[in-house]
């Protein structure tokens, strides 16, 4: 494979609902690793999704995902899985049914379709409610089995929307380690959410949407750095802040210095994080005591807030 | 996995009609489909069973031509035209509506195939039902006369033919109106609009000239019909076979109009959207 085979690549995107606009002249390279697209309702996530699996077409632009577009079904999810936000299910099966049959798709014999469910099923922790009818699972089961579906075949790409909903907070962080260990495996896992403290937690990469455009991409400190309209805040936890902000003022970029309400550390709010950093260092050699350094707002959320706001949607 | 393509599209087909068979022969709500079917096979099993109680015995000739006129004008016109639309409409929009139809577009199935699966899963059901109705009703035609009559009828007189003659057909029906209704699925929302439109276009075709006439399912199944109807008066144009056309180039005729709708349908398929908020 050469390294766009190995990347998910989105060039000059456009997808209209006649005249009304999905997303606009999106160009995207997402590698392996955990991605999470972020963003409020109606922001693109889904149709972002949708057209990376051939569910949508795109009116403008082309898609490959690991070289392959995603209108030729029978070679493009031999690779990828897909959990949709579509809680819904063809009548009348339970849940091993379920997995099983669509497994059967693929060309694979009884028994093999037949491991790999009960596989898939294992994986998400529902082998007991597995032939009970998914018409009576919970909002969470329903999510798992869905989950199970998509994971059934061992992608190299797993593509799911809104994974988390309605999961009770056990099985959410099981899952979540679920998706570590895929993306350890050496899978592209692109994950859509509201819940940004848990997107923050699990992503190599972020993908922030707002009204149908890409308005950041990469690694959430990259993409935070970019941000230059709001200073970037270091928290320092030091003995004595008062003394500390007496010397930062050093520098020109420093904007702000607050007192940590519990007086036990420094707020800092500066432009270039890169030369306090510098500074810093040089006030630890001069003496200067300190306890401990780290970014304030270097996390999806507020990068979120930074580049959408919270009027964007509901996050 | 290194499958050929014809093996694997098989397996595939076969995974699909596992899927859909279930789904459509089974499904309650095709409960009409069965009651439009099988209602004259127990109407007649009713009047044969009343005449074997009184000791009456029925005149065949007479008996075939009214199942003769039965089948052209409910089976063919009625039963199996609304029972294909009842079934074949509901394939892939039924699917759309229930929002289950992303989990095939979702697999390694080359839409045409899909498609194929779906209409043959359509085929086996709807030529099970009617065919096997067909088969109820002219049984019940035979038991309550003379076993003689209809041995030397079945036997001697063509009426083995004439039975495999019009289950064939029904079967025939079963694709040639399944085609019509997969293709018209994803022109339209409303199941009423086409069926209204291809019921319309099927009675007018006594008067279409003859290159429209053959666009038409009636048309094939009307030459394949092996009794004709003796209906005179205001109706009779409905039965009447202004161009009879032997069964060779009927079947042919048949399931070139049902490729062509199928060729249709294929590439409607291909470029089919999951866009469940616009249903």
């Amino acid at each position: 494979m050469s390294g766009h085979e190995q990347e998910i690549v989105f060039e000059n995107v456009s997808k209209f609902y006649g005249e009304v606009l999905g997303i606009n002249r999106v160009n995207l390279t997402i590698p392996p690793g955990i991605t999470s697209l972020v963003g409020p309702n109606g922001s693109g996530k889904t149709t972002l999704m949708n057209l990376m699996t051939g569910l949508l077409r795109p009116s403008q632009g082309s898609i490959r995902v690991l070289g392959v577009a995603p209108d030729q079904p029978e070679l493009l999810f031999r690779f990828v899985g897909y959990c949709t936000q579509y809680d819904s299910f063809p009548r009348g099966m339970t849940g091993y049914e379920f997995v099983h049959s669509y497994l059967r798709l693929y060309g694979r014999t009884d028994k093999e379709s037949a491991e790999m469910a009960w596989h898939a099923i294992e994986r998400v922790r529902l082998t007991d409610a597995a032939h009970r009818k998914i018409a009576g699972y919970s909002k969470g089961m329903r999510q798992r089995i869905k989950l199970a579906h998509a994971i059934s075949h061992c992608p190299l790409v797993l593509v799911l929307d809104e994974p988390l909903n309605g999961l009770d907070p056990l099985v959410r962080a099981e899952t979540i380690a679920l998706f570590r260990a895929l993306a350890e495996e050496g899978q592209h896992v692109i994950i859509s959410s509201h819940i940004l403290h848990e997107v923050d937690a699990i992503s190599d990469q972020v993908i922030l949407l707002s009204n149908g455009y890409v308005v950041a991409e990469g690694q959430i400190h990259g993409v935070r750095t970019e941000v230059e309209e709001h200073p970037m805040q270091i928290l320092i936890r030091c003995p004595r802040p008062a003394q500390l902000a007496s010397r930062i003022f050093e520098l020109d970029t420093v904007v702000e210095a607050r007192v940590h309400n519990d007086g036990g550390g420094l707020l800092v709010r500066t432009r270039d994080p890169e030369r306090f950093y510098l500074l810093l260092n040089r006030l630890v050699v001069d003496g200067v005591d300190l306890e401990s350094v780290a970014p304030a707002d270097d996390d999806v959320h507020s990068v979120y807030e930074y580049l959408i706001g919270t009027d964007g949607g509901s996050i | 996995m290194n499958q050929r393509p014809w093996s694997l599209w098989r397996a595939q087909v076969a995974a699909i009609l596992r899927l859909e068979i279930r789904k459509t022969l089974l499904a309650r709500r095709g409960l009409w489909i069965y009651l439009l079917a099988f209602a004259p096979a127990v109407l007649l099993w009713i009047h044969a069973g009343l005449n074997l109680r009184h000791g009456r015995v029925c005149d065949l000739g007479k008996d075939s031509l009214i199942f003769a006129a039965m089948f052209q004008f409910f089976y063919l016109r009625l039963a199996i035209f609304f029972g294909c639309v009842g079934v074949f409409m509901n394939l892939f929009r039924g699917e759309m509506l229930q929002r289950s139809l992303h989990y095939y577009l979702l697999a390694p199935v080359r839409r045409e195939v899909l498609l194929a699966g779906k209409y043959l899963a359509g085929v086996i059901t709807t030529s099970l039902i009617f065919g096997s109705a067909t088969a109820l009703a002219l049984a019940a035609l035979f038991v309550h006369v003379p076993r003689t009559v209809t041995e030397q009828y079945l036997l001697g007189g063509g009426g083995l033919g004439h039975v495999v003659a019009y289950i064939g057909t029904a079967v025939l029906a079963c694709v040639g109106y399944g085609g019509v209704f997969l293709v018209m699925s994803f022109l339209f929302r409303n199941p009423i609009i086409p069926a209204a439109l291809v019921l319309v276009w099927e009675s007018m075709n006594p008067f279409l000239p003859s290159l429209l006439k053959k666009f038409s399912v009636i048309f094939y199944l009307q030459s394949l019909c092996p009794v004709p109807v003796p209906i005179h008066g205001d109706w009779s144009f409905l039965a009447i076979i202004t161009e009879p056309t032997p069964a060779y180039l009927a079947v042919p005729g048949l399931l070139l109009v049902t490729a062509m709708g199928l060729v249709l349908a294929a590439r409607k398929v291909r470029r089919l959207e999951i866009n469940y908020g616009a249903e």
